[in-house]
C-alpha cells in the first residue's frame, strides 16, 4: 500500500496574543510542532504499511524550518519526506495550499490513501483535506475514527458525526482525514532518531510540481485578511465564598437570575 | 511575493519578528552595507501576508503591495443570499435557521432575496418551514439519491445549483457534514471560503465582512472574499440568533433536478448512535464537564447526575479521556471538540490552555476546584473554591428544592 500523509508546521502553543493598546501580536518563545492531529495520520499510515507492506511518504508545505517536522516524521516509521517551499507559496488560503498539495500529490505518483490531521490547531478550517481530494478528484472521508478493514481495493472506515458514527465502505485511492480516537502515536525509537538525523529533506518548488502561477499564493487565494484584532475582554469573573451551601444556593440563584437554569 | 521591506529604512530592531504570529521574520546581517544598520529584516516564505508587521514596524519599512485583481466577470450577475440547510433523521439541524436569521439581515443589506437549498429524500413538505424561519426562495431538490448524506452527491448538486442561479453568498453549519461538503464546493467553483466565522457583515463595497477567530480565539481576523463568486462561510451552532416562525411569509419554492450520472463513489454500510450522549455536545446550551478531580470512571456518575439535573451534556477533559474514565465523543478542547454552549460548568478541571480554548467562548462559565490558583478560574464568570463531591450535591439539592 503506498501512503502519503500531510502534515503541517505550527505554533506548539495558540498563547499567542495582542496586545490591545498597540494591537500589535505578542508571541513570546513560541516553538514549532507537528500539528497534533497529523501525528495520529501518521500513525495510522505507519500501522498500514506494516500491515500491508508499501511506503509512507509525508508531505508538508511551509518554510524551509519546516523540514524539522518532517524529520520527526521519518523518526516514527514514515519512509520519505517531501517539503513544498517557495516564496510564490507565501499568502496562501486553504484553497490554494490543497491545490499546490495536490500538484505534489500529481508528482509522488502512485498512492493509495492520503491521510491528514481533521484540522490543524492554528487555523481550525478543516478545509485543506477535502480540498486535496477535491482537486485530484478521489473520494474523501472526513472525521475517520477508526480503520476496520482494507481488502481487495476497498476500505471499511467509521466515520465520526455530532450524534454517533457512519460505517462506510469506499474504493481505493481515496483521501481520509482522522480525529485523535483513531490510535495512539508511538514515540521515536533509537534508530527512527539516527535515520531521522542524518536524512535530507528534498525541496521542491512550484516549478518542480509544475503550478500554475495563479493558483498558487496570494494570486491564487480568494480569501484575504483585512484586519486582525483583539477579541473583546472578558470581564473578570467573581469568585464565590462562605459555606459550601451558602455558596451553592448564590449560584443557583445567580444561574436563575441569568435565566440559564 | 507582494511584501517587501525597504532596506533603506529598516534598521534591523526585530520589533516585526516579534510581532509576527507565524515567526516568518528573521533579522539577519546585511549583505550590503548601509551607513547606519548592520542588520535587516527578512520574510521567510511563512509570511501569509496578515500585515502585523507593517502596523508593528515604528519606521513604515514595510509595505504589502495585494496583487490587485480585476474580476473576471461581471460581479453584478451574482444576486441572492443562500443557505444550505442541514437535516438529520428528518429535522432541519438548528443551526439552518440561524444561518437563515443572519442570511435575511445580510439579503436586506445587499437588497437581494435570500434563498434557501433543501435537499433529500421526500422534503418538499418541508418548504413551508423554510418560508416561515424567514426563505424568499426555496431551491429544492427531491431525489431518492440525497436520501442518506453521501458528500460527493451533495457538492456535486449544490455546485450545479450555485452556477445556475449564481448566488453571491452561500452559507452552511460548521457541522462534520457542512465542513466537508464546504470545502469541496468552494474547491470545485475556485471561490473563498471562510470557516467558523463568529460575525458576518456588508462592508461599503457590498463584500461580505467574515470575523473570525484564530489561534484558539486568542485572535480575531476580518476576512474578505475578494472578487470570487460566491463568498463562502460557514458558521457554527448557537453563534447566530433564528427569526421568529412566521407562518404569514410568503416564498416562491424553485424545483431542481439533480444533475445525471453522479457517482455517490462510497457506501454508507450502517449508522451507529452514540448512546453514551444523553445529550448532545456539539449543540448542548448547558455542558457540566468533568476532569481529573473527578477521581475515577466511578466518580463520573455525579457530572452526569448534575448534567441530568440541568438537562445539559457532558463534557471531559483530555486527561480523563487518555485515562479511560469516558469515551473520546466528550472531550472539548484542543484535539476534541469545540463547544459554545450558554452555561458551561467545569469540575475539577485545572484549566489548561488545550483545554481553554475549546471552551472559552461559552457565555457564561462556572468553575469548581479545589485548587485556587487552578487556570481554569482565570476564565470563569463564577468561580466555587471547593470539594466538587461537596459542592455538585450541595448545588443539586439547591436546584430540587427551589423547583424549576
Amino acid at each position: 500500500m503506498n501512503l502519503i500523509v500531510c502534515v503541517k508546521q505550527v505554533p506548539g502553543s495558540t498563547d499567542v496574543k495582542i496586545n490591545p493598546e498597540t494591537n500589535t501580536l505578542v508571541r513570546e518563545g513560541v516553538e514549532a510542532i507537528i500539528n497534533p492531529f497529523d501525528l495520529y495520520a501518521v500513525e495510522e499510515a505507519v500501522t498500514l504499511k506494516e500491515k500491508f507492506g508499501g511506503n509512507v511518504t509525508s508531505l508538508s508545505m511551509g518554510p524551509p524550518q519546516a523540514a524539522e517536522a518532517l524529520k520527526e516524521t521519518l523518526s516514527v516509521g514514515v519512509d520519505e519526506g517531501v517539503l513544498l517551499s517557495d516564496r510564490n507559496f507565501s499568502g496562501s488560503d486553504t484553497l490554494a495550499t490543497s491545490y499546490t498539495l495536490a500538484r505534489a500529490v500529481k508528482k509522488i505518483g502512485e498512492y493509495d490513501m492520503i491521510l491528514c490531521g481533521y484540522q490543524a490547531i492554528d487555523g481550525d478550517t478543516a478545509q485543506v483535506g477535502p480540498g486535496i481530494a477535491e482537486e485530484l478528484g478521489i473520494p474523501c472521508v472526513t472525521y475517520v475514527k477508526k480503520i476496520r478493514e482494507v481488502k481487495d481495493g476497498v476500505v471499511i472506515l467509521e466515520r465520526m458525526l455530532e450524534t454517533g458514527f457512519q460505517v462506510i465502505e469506499v474504493k481505493l485511492p481515496v483521501l481520509i482525514t482522522v480525529v485523535k480516537d483513531i490510535n495512539t502515536p508511538r514515540l521515536p525509537s533509537l534508530r527512527g532518531k539516527m535515520k531521522a538525523r542524518k536524512a535530507e529533506i528534498p525541496v521542491w518548488t512550484a516549478a518542480d510540481i509544475a503550478c500554475e502561477m495563479d493558483r498558487i499564493g496570494q494570486p491564487g487565494s480568494p480569501t484575504w485578511v483585512r484586519k486582525i484584532f483583539a477579541p473583546p475582554q472578558k470581564t473578570s469573573g467573581r469568585m464565590l465564598s462562605g459555606e459550601i451551601s451558602q455558596q451553592a444556593k448564590e449560584i443557583t440563584e445567580e444561574l436563575k437570575h441569568l435565566q440559564l437554569i | 511575493m507582494g511584501i517587501r521591506v525597504d532596506s533603506s529604512k529598516c534598521s534591523g530592531c526585530g520589533i516585526c519578528a516579534k510581532g509576527c504570529p507565524f515567526g516568518a521574520i528573521t533579522i539577519e546581517d546585511r549583505k550590503k552595507e548601509h551607513p547606519k544598520f548592520k542588520r535587516i529584516a527578512v520574510i521567510s516564505p511563512a509570511c501569509t501576508l496578515c500585515g502585523a508587521c507593517v502596523k508593528a514596524c515604528p519606521f513604515n519599512a514595510i509595505t504589502i503591495k495585494k496583487e490587485e485583481k480585476k474580476p473576471t466577470e461581471d460581479l453584478s450577475i451574482y444576486k441572492g443570499v443562500w443557505v444550505i440547510a442541514e437535516m438529520s433523521e428528518g429535522q432541519f439541524h438548528g443551526v439552518t435557521f440561524e444561518l437563515m436569521g443572519k442570511g435575511k439581515e445580510l439579503a436586506e443589506k445587499r437588497n437581494t432575496y435570500m434563498g434557501c437549498v433543501l435537499l433529500g429524500s421526500g422534503i418538499k413538505e418541508k418548504a413551508p418551514e423554510l418560508i416561515s424561519a424567514g426563505a424568499d426562495k426555496v431551491i429544492a431538490c427531491e431525489n431518492q439519491l440525497l436520501k442518506d448524506f453521501y458528500d460527493t452527491v451533495y457538492v456535486e448538486t449544490i455546485s450545479a445549483m450555485i452556477k445556475e442561479y449564481k448566488p453571491e453568498i452561500v452559507l452552511l453549519g460548521a457541522t462534520a457534514a457542512g465542513r466537508g461538503i464546504a470545502s469541496r464546493i468552494s474547491g470545485r467553483l475556485k471561490c473563498g471560503l471562510t470557516a467558523d466565522c463568529t460575525g458576518l457583515d456588508i462592508d461599503s463595497n457590498g463584500f461580505l465582512v467574515q470575523t473570525r477567530p484564530a489561534f484558539g480565539g486568542n485572535i480575531m481576523a476580518e476576512i474578505l472574499s475578494g472578487n470570487n463568486r460566491p463568498q463562502m462561510a460557514t458558521v457554527r451552532h448557537k453563534v447566530f440568533k433564528p427569526l421568529e416562525p412566521d407562518a404569514a411569509r410568503k416564498g416562491e419554492v424553485i424545483d431542481f433536478s439533480m444533475p445525471e450520472g453522479i457517482d455517490r463513489n462510497m457506501n454508507i454500510k450502517e449508522f451507529v448512535k452514540d448512546v453514551s450522549q444523553q445529550v448532545n455536545l456539539a449543540d448542548a446550551d448547558i455542558i457540566v464537564s468533568g476532569g481529573r478531580g473527578v477521581g475515577s470512571a466511578e466518580g463520573f456518575e455525579i457530572i452526569e447526575k448534575f448534567a441530568g439535573t440541568l438537562a445539559g451534556a457532558v463534557g471531559a477533559s483530555r486527561a480523563v479521556v487518555d485515562a479511560g474514565w469516558i469515551p473520546y465523543s466528550h472531550q472539548v478542547g484542543q484535539t476534541g471538540r469545540t463547544v459554545c454552549s450558554k452555561l458551561y460548568i467545569a469540575c475539577g478541571i485545572s484549566g489548561a490552555i488545550q483545554h481553554l480554548v475549546g471552551m472559552q467562548s461559552s457565555d457564561v462559565i462556572v468553575a469548581i476546584n479545589k485548587d485556587r490558583n487552578a487556570s481554569i478560574f482565570q476564565v470563569a464568570d463564577y468561580g466555587i473554591v471547593g470539594d466538587l463531591f461537596e459542592v455538585i450535591p450541595a448545588i443539586i439539592r439547591e436546584i430540587e428544592q427551589s423547583g424549576n
